[in-house]
């Protein structure tokens, strides 16, 4: 039994392919758990860093800083009454959040946070990703029906038609970066003769670009980052955020699938909805930056020692650096924990708040520290560059909530159909034309860099 | 409250008139939704997402002002007419005061017409900064209505420190105005005229040519000159649809042929313009008011009224420029202390007629852009 | 109908036709139309015993009475090409243009008014009706003044016309003509009870649909209410 447990320790594949049961449950559930953490966060970083960009301060008073409020959120969420209509259709009243949430959950099975930190690699590992997050239009749907009423009704059609439309420029995107891991040159424009065999596999995908030395954002600039743009914009319109909220918008007529929703019912579709958030996210940070790499991660610099603290002579000073950046990260929020409990008032109704935000910086410091120790320090950096990518994506997406007004839904559609859907079928063939063709890649070479 | 039983609205909702066998749907925009601006219930016809017909039920902040009138002194009136349109209650106060003024036959000194410009121009400021928040809020940009609240925050401490009184300032009395300049008042103006200047440009940095605000607003809401004549649309909308007139500058009040300002026009009529209109208007206020700052006259800030105000016999009707269009006043004197009968004419009332006409044909979300658009504020369309 | 008036709103009858001219007549007028004042009035006839001081002008609370006043606005007459081809063309029907403190109005016969009003806009170029309202002389034999405020763009004129009607009579819709004149008539219909005819949609307005009585006329009291509307629709006796 312990041989099972620990035999795993060595290994260099995921649970799933190491056949792992044990370690496969125990990947399960902290995937689980830190996507559960990450939403928690979201919301507490979305009211902050809105309240922010709208020259106000957002939640103060639950913790320090609001950092508690997410736990309030939650609290108050779970003692709501829970309200059902009377005419409405009970089970699958009672279903479709469920559905929403597994499904997003679902698809975080393949999210490769490292290259053995997966739950497993199907070698369709895409594919079932975008399979599985399709399936979340059929919640909406229920949600929408099981209502009711006809204002739910129709911001559920209306949802799932946006999420439908927006699925085929995702896919077209998707399929143009699978077409690029079958090149086997390296660097920005290389193709190499002959190629290697594209693999839909997340892990395999990161694999690829580690192989060609180049994020796949940057590969045949800028057709690579115009599937990039693609998929961007349709990854917002999946998840029904701003600009494309109509159907979940207030001041709109319809007030979408989840108006007869309340309480923890009401939460799990939030829920749902920031974790697919994070999980269209991993996909584009898959597919196009490099997965869990860090960025130049084919610079290595000159190889250097550290007796006791760095021994990989295989690695050089700038990987020296990086590594060194997870702590350096932790011990930045540590600072500005302690400098913003400097700057609280002294007013001994804030004491609470100004011990809990020094523990807060102590505890961030303290785990910085454990992340200087070279095993874990090791062992982490993977999933810490795929985390601050997923940070980095959805700090985006806040900002874009903040900036922009909302497209009327035959403009969605229209942008949806009529823009990302042909650009994306060009950049599609481009790209094919590409991996058969040097001399149009010399010839975009030269227009790209003036020659 | 509409009688469905006899004709009228829904006469052609099909052969059986039952909501079953009708293409067409009717939708309530009840009195309470966020984005009606007050306790308004439009009652749209669709056909799927499209618009074939609106109705407006208004009257649900109907406080009988002209009644109150018959019943109150000139003087005592004077406070109930701010509360008609809140947002811009210094405009209200100034047309009530000229209207008795008339009908006295007085003029107010040259310093209470400075002093008069001043306040009115920047509640216009206030009044559009009000309006470009929430419209860009109901179209979904959450951002402006922060940026422009804030910003107003410092006109109503001018009026505070003025008056006493934020919003509902009572800042004009007949003949003059009560109070003078408080110590610092130019100063106080002038550095905002400062602040607010590049705020104005931050407005529109965010929106103007912002391409998901220019799907939303072009095209949206059209009205030609004609219709808008014909519909007694006035103000920012008018002016939006190509037709130069501003009665400060077509029959000028209160000294403001002594300011030099343009008068922003639009060229389609539709929502984007009216937007370019207003928050051009902004800034022409904005000179207006650095100008009047500068030359305030010294003087008597009140003229010689009686201390009870009996105007003779007769009638008048006098109008201004307010935010919003055309509000005038239609006063009727009987000789003795209280008006027989004051009519309000309001801009929005009027404006709020031409909403059936703008959005015929237009998708629902667009109906919301379109009652923003307009800038009704539902005290001085019930009254 | 039920009053709760004040005795301070007790009828004055109101007296348009009312010259106030010389400060001699004023000072007679003063006494017996001191409205608003019963507390005052001991006070008043004390005053009315001792207006002829001739060396002591303006001490009395009567504010008018300073000799030196000049007489008040009256209407002037208003004499233009407009006017002249009107009265050529209705003669009678015209029965007043003038001037008063500046802002033209005339006073025309309730059954030509329509016409008038249409060749206004027609040929006169008066293309925007600013409103259209109506005024409650209870006193009069034709109680109800209507009169629309019209304005032209290209002349940059402004001008009201008037007409006066007797309860129950209808005048002619100016929708056909003027778009905006819908939802005017109705509120006047709403607050006076004037029908409007060939008005497509007369009903009311800021009020709800089934509330009795018109409030803006002179003997609808000022806290008077529907009280059956208000017992049914919002389940409470009074609203007071």
């Amino acid at each position: 039994m312990l041989d099972y447990i620990t035999s795993y320790f060595r290994s260099t594949v995921t649970p799933g392919q190491a056949n792992n049961q044990f370690w496969a449950l125990v990947y399960i559930l902290i995937v689980f758990g830190g996507v559960s953490m990450i939403v928690m966060i979201m919301n507490w970083a979305e009211r902050k860093a809105l309240a922010h960009m709208q020259v106000r301060l957002g939640p103060m008073r639950v913790g320090p800083h609001g950092l508690l409020q997410p736990i309030a959120d939650a609290l108050k969420l779970f003692t709501k009454e829970d309200i059902m209509p009377a005419e409405a259709d009970k089970p699958i009243f009672w279903f479709a959040p469920v559905w929403v949430v597994v499904v997003a959950f679902t698809g975080f099975i393949v999210v490769p946070f490292g290259v053995a930190h997966a739950v497993t690699d199907m070698n369709i590992g895409l594919l079932f990703m975008l399979g599985v997050s399709s399936l979340g239009v059929l919640g909406i749907v229920m949600a929408g029906w099981a209502s009711n009423s006809h204002f739910p009704l129709m911001g559920s059609l209306r949802s799932s038609a946006q999420m439908v439309s927006y699925e085929i420029a995702m896919g077209l995107a998707v399929v143009s970066a699978v077409l690029m891991t079958g090149f086997l040159g390296t660097g920005m424009y290389g193709i190499g003769e002959g190629t290697a065999s594209g693999t839909l596999s997340m892990i395999g995908i990161v694999q690829a670009q580690q192989a060609q030395h180049v994020w796949f954002v940057f590969k045949f600039f800028p057709v690579g980052l115009v599937a990039f743009v693609i998929f961007a914009i349709a990854m917002v319109a999946e998840t029904n955020r701003t600009p494309f909220d109509l159907p979940e918008a207030e001041s709109e007529l319809v007030a979408g699938f989840h108006t007869e929703y309340s309480g923890l019912r009401w939460s799990l579709f939030m829920l749902g909805e920031y974790a697919a958030m994070v999980a269209v996210s991993s996909i584009a940070i898959t597919l196009w930056l490099g997965g869990w790499m860090r960025p130049f991660a084919s610079i290595h610099g000159p190889s250097i020692a550290i007796p006791f603290f760095w021994e990989h002579p295989e690695l050089g000073i700038v990987d020296l650096v990086s590594y060194l950046v997870p702590a350096g990260v932790l011990f930045l929020l540590a600072f500005f924990c302690f400098f913003n409990a400097l700057r609280m008032p002294k007013h001994p109704a804030m004491r609470p708040q100004v011990i809990g935000l020094w523990a807060l910086g102590v505890v961030m410091g303290g785990i910085g520290l454990v992340l200087l120790v070279p095993p874990v320090r090791d062992r982490i950096q993977d999933i810490f560059w795929f985390v601050a990518k997923i940070a980095v994506f959805l700090y985006l997406y806040i900002w874009y909530r903040a900036t922009f007004p909302r497209y009327r839904f035959d403009q969605l559609m229209r942008v949806g159909w009529k823009v990302l859907l042909p650009v994306g079928l060009g950049v599609l063939l481009l790209t094919g034309l590409i991996g058969l063709s040097p001399e149009l890649v010399t010839w975009i070479k030269g227009v790209m860099l003036w020659r | 409250m509409t009688d469905t039983s006899k004709p009228g609205f829904y006469e052609d909702a099909g052969a059986t008139g039952t909501f079953l066998d009708a293409n067409e749907m009717v939708l309530n925009m009840g009195p309470q939704h966020p984005s009606t601006h007050g306790v308004l219930r439009v009652i749209l016809k669709l056909d799927g997402e499209k618009v074939l017909g609106t109705e407006c039920i208004i009257g649900y902040l109907h406080r009988g002002v002209e009644k109150i009138a018959e019943n109150r002194t000139y003087t005592m009136f004077n406070p109930y007419v701010d509360r008609m349109d809140y947002v811009a209650s210094v405009s209200n106060g100034l047309g009530y005061c000229l209207a008795i003024e008339k009908l006295l036959n007085v003029e107010a000194p040259p310093r209470a017409c400075y002093i008069r410009v001043i306040l009115t121009e920047l509640n216009r400021i206030a009044s559009h900064q009000l309006w470009l928040g929430t419209h860009a809020l109901d179209i979904g940009a959450m951002t402006p209505l922060f940026y422009t609240f804030r910003d107003r925050e410092e006109i109503l401490k001018i009026f505070e420190k003025y008056c006493g009184a934020r919003l509902t300032t009572h800042a004009f009395r007949i003949g003059g105005t009560q109070y003078e300049t408080y110590e610092g008042f130019e100063q106080d103006v002038k550095k905002f005229c400062k602040f607010v200047a590049p705020k104005m440009d931050e407005y529109e940095e965010l929106l103007t040519t912002n391409r998901i605000w220019l799907q939303r607003t072009k095209g949206v809401g059209l009205i030609s000159a004609e219709d808008a004549i014909a519909m007694g649309v006035t103000g920012p909308v008018l002016r939006a649809s190509g037709v130069k007139w501003d009665l400060r500058k077509a029959q000028p009040y209160s000294l403001y042929e002594k300011f030099d300002f343009e008068v922003p026009i639009g060229i389609n009529g539709d929502t984007y313009d009216r937007y370019l209109v207003r928050v051009a208007e902004m800034r022409q206020s904005l000179r207006i008011v650095e100008q009047a700052v500068d030359s305030i006259p010294e003087g008597p800030i009140m003229a010689k009224v009686p201390k009870v105000i009996k105007p003779p016999v007769g009638e008048v009707y006098v109008s201004i420029e307010a935010p919003k269009g055309e509000l005038g006043y239609f006063v009727v004197s009987d000789g003795s202390t209280q008006p027989y009968r004051v009519r309000v004419r309001p801009p929005s009332f009027v404006n709020l007629q031409a909403l059936d006409k703008m959005v015929r044909g237009a998708l629902v979300a667009d109906v919301v852009a379109v009652i923003g658009t307009l800038d009704i504020v539902l005290g001085e369309v019930d009254r | 109908m039920a009053d709760e008036t004040t005795p301070k709103d007790q009828p004055t009858p109101p007296q348009p036709e009312k010259p106030a001219e010389t400060p001699a007549a004023k000072a007679n007028a003063a006494a017996p139309t001191t409205e608003a004042k019963p507390a005052e009035t001991p006070a008043a006839k004390a005053d009315a015993a001792t207006p002829p001081k001739p060396t002591a002008p303006p001490a009395a609370p009567a504010k008018p009475a300073a000799p030196a006043k000049p007489a008040g606005p009256t209407p002037q007459p208003w004499e233009s090409e407009m006017i002249t081809t009107l009265k050529r063309q209705y003669g009678s029907g015209i029965k007043e243009t003038s001037t008063y403190v500046g802002q033209k109005y005339m006073v025309v016969d309730p059954t030509v008014v329509d016409e008038i009003l249409q060749l206004l806009r027609d040929d006169e170029q008066f293309d925007y009706l600013v409103d259209c309202t109506a005024v409650h002389y209870p006193n009069r034999e034709q109680q109800f003044d209507v009169l629309w405020i019209l304005y032209s763009f290209p002349r940059n004129e402004r001008i009201r016309v008037k007409t006066m009607i007797k309860e129950g009579d209808a005048v002619t819709s100016a929708t056909p003509i003027w778009e905006t004149a819908n939802w005017l008539e109705r509120e006047v219909f709403d607050m006076f009870g004037i029908k409007f005819e060939g008005h497509p949609d007369l009903k009311r307005i800021l009020l709800p649909d089934g509330w009795k009585g018109h409030p803006l006329r002179k003997d609808y009291g000022i806290l008077q209410q529907d009280t059956e509307w208000v017992k049914i629709n919002l389940g409470i006796e009074s609203g007071q």
